[in-house]
């Protein structure tokens, strides 16, 4: 990785007129699950500049490709296959190499291999819908999946998630921790979603939403898609202790 | 007109939602053959060092019902109170101690439970110590951007009299909702969402 010392600075405070807020009722399941009091606010200490570190050797060969990761008898999963690409960086716009990124999402048909989930789209036996990877020196990350379906869920009678893919990441101070979706471009149920709509910046909803990628397409073989995720970033401490700042 | 600040904005969050599992803990959801075992299931072996204790508890919504699909993850420093990571700059934490925790909330009883160490003290900002605590991040179906809270001990009562953190809420009447109940080696530390035993949550 870099040679340069890790860094141990705080990170900018998170910017809540971007951020979704807790209670967004159109999205109902937040009613009962979002706080009602204020948030305390903290400075970072150290629980906060640190975060766990994920080496590669805890990262199987498979693990970024949902195409073979559960596929059996050399048979693949049934879709549009597709590569997903893009950067980890943060606020200041470093990459964040090394960092953590674990991804999960529904079959072509918009079904989840998970016991607790009934839609009537078939379950493909080749397909699992997790995979994880670790970014690079560069913060550059990739995988290879089938692009999932839209789905129904039971909040509005007529409400369908776009098709999106779950991404969980990492970086190097737990205060990082982001949980988010990405969407694809062009996908007309982006803006009737409830929980896309929980976010009230439209801006902040385009950071989400995938652009194809035509460069990074292989032809005859996978579409590409693009998408770069942003963490917080790291104050340098300027005049603190050194004056050289970021 | 100035220069503009050319600062890149924060990813927005997004509710990991109901199948949170397929992707974090896919074994725990009956999808195996992918990972060998789950991220996070394990934070100790034999060698670890410190008082080893089992933390157990429950997340619950507005109206008091367990929420069955959270899921847990916790970050602690070791028996000395320093955090196995590269940004740690007061010395070198126990090996043998992750000090990173995840764990599902059971499918029926809503319960998550981690096998660890019981956290060293370590310094405040300004230097002063704080209490032995441990820092939780919650996410679910329902929950937007995930929750940070902490959870300190209750065999800690003088140290948690004096710490930064805990004397510095305003309504002193919620400080009790951010410790953990010790008896024995189990330390249970329920969390609510929203309600009247609200737990305090931070923006850090």
């Amino acid at each position: 990785m870099s040679n340069r010392k890790p860094e141990t600075g705080g990170f900018f405070q998170r910017d809540w007129t971007w951020q979704p807020p807790a209670f967004t009722p159109a999205y109902k399941t937040s009613i009962l699950r979002s706080p009602k009091k204020a948030l305390m606010s903290l400075n970072n200490g150290p629980s906060e500049i640190t975060g766990p570190v994920f080496g590669h050797s805890e990262i199987g060969e498979l693990d970024n490709d949902l195409l073979l990761n559960f596929s059996s008898n050399g048979e693949l999963p049934v879709g549009e296959r597709i590569i997903v690409h893009g950067r980890v960086l943060d606020e200041r716009g470093r990459p964040v190499p090394g960092a953590l990124l674990e991804f999960w999402q529904a079959n072509a048909g918009g079904r989840y291999r998970h016991k607790k989930e009934s839609y009537i789209a078939p379950l493909d036996p080749n397909f699992g819908g997790c995979g994880r990877t670790i970014t690079d020196e560069n913060g550059a990350y990739s995988f290879r999946t089938v692009k999932p379906g839209p789905y129904p869920w039971p909040n509005g009678v007529n409400d369908w998630r776009p098709a999106h893919i779950h991404f969980s990441v990492f970086g190097h101070g737990f205060a990082q921790r982001l949980i988010t979706q990405m969407y694809f471009e062009g996908d007309p149920l982006i803006w009737k979603c409830p929980i896309v709509q929980a976010i009230p910046d439209e801006d902040a909803v385009r950071q989400l939403v995938a652009p194809l990628d035509m460069a990074n397409t292989i032809p005859m073989d996978s579409i590409a898609y693009k998408f770069d995720i942003v963490l917080r970033g790291r104050r340098s401490t300027l005049f603190e202790n050194r004056l050289e700042g970021n | 007109m100035t220069q503009p600040l050319n600062y890149l904005k924060e990813s927005p969050s997004q509710t990991a939602g109901p199948y949170v599992h397929i992707g974090l803990t896919p074994n725990f959801t009956e999808i195996t053959g992918v990972y060998a075992e789950d991220l996070g299931i394990r934070m100790v072996n034999d060698q670890t060092e410190g008082d080893r204790i089992t933390v157990r508890g429950r997340v619950f919504d507005g109206m008091g019902a367990p929420v069955k699909d959270a899921l847990v993850e916790i970050w602690q420093a070791d028996a000395k109170g320093l955090f196995n990571s590269p940004s740690e700059t007061r010395g070198q934490a126990d090996p043998n101690f992750t000090g990173w925790g995840r764990c599902p909330t059971h499918m029926e009883t809503g319960e998550f439970v981690f096998e660890t160490v019981k956290p060293g003290a370590l310094p405040f900002n300004d230097g002063r110590m704080m209490a032995p605590y441990i820092s939780f991040w919650v996410v679910a179906r329902g929950i937007n951007i995930g929750l940070n809270t902490r959870m300190y001990f209750s065999d800690e009562t003088d140290a948690n009299a004096a710490d930064p953190v805990l004397t510095r809420i305003e309504h002193q009447d919620r400080v009790p909702t951010l410790i953990g109940k010790r008896d024995g080696n189990t330390v249970t530390f329920d969390i609510h969402l929203q309600g009247d035993s609200e737990t305090v949550f931070f923006d850090l």
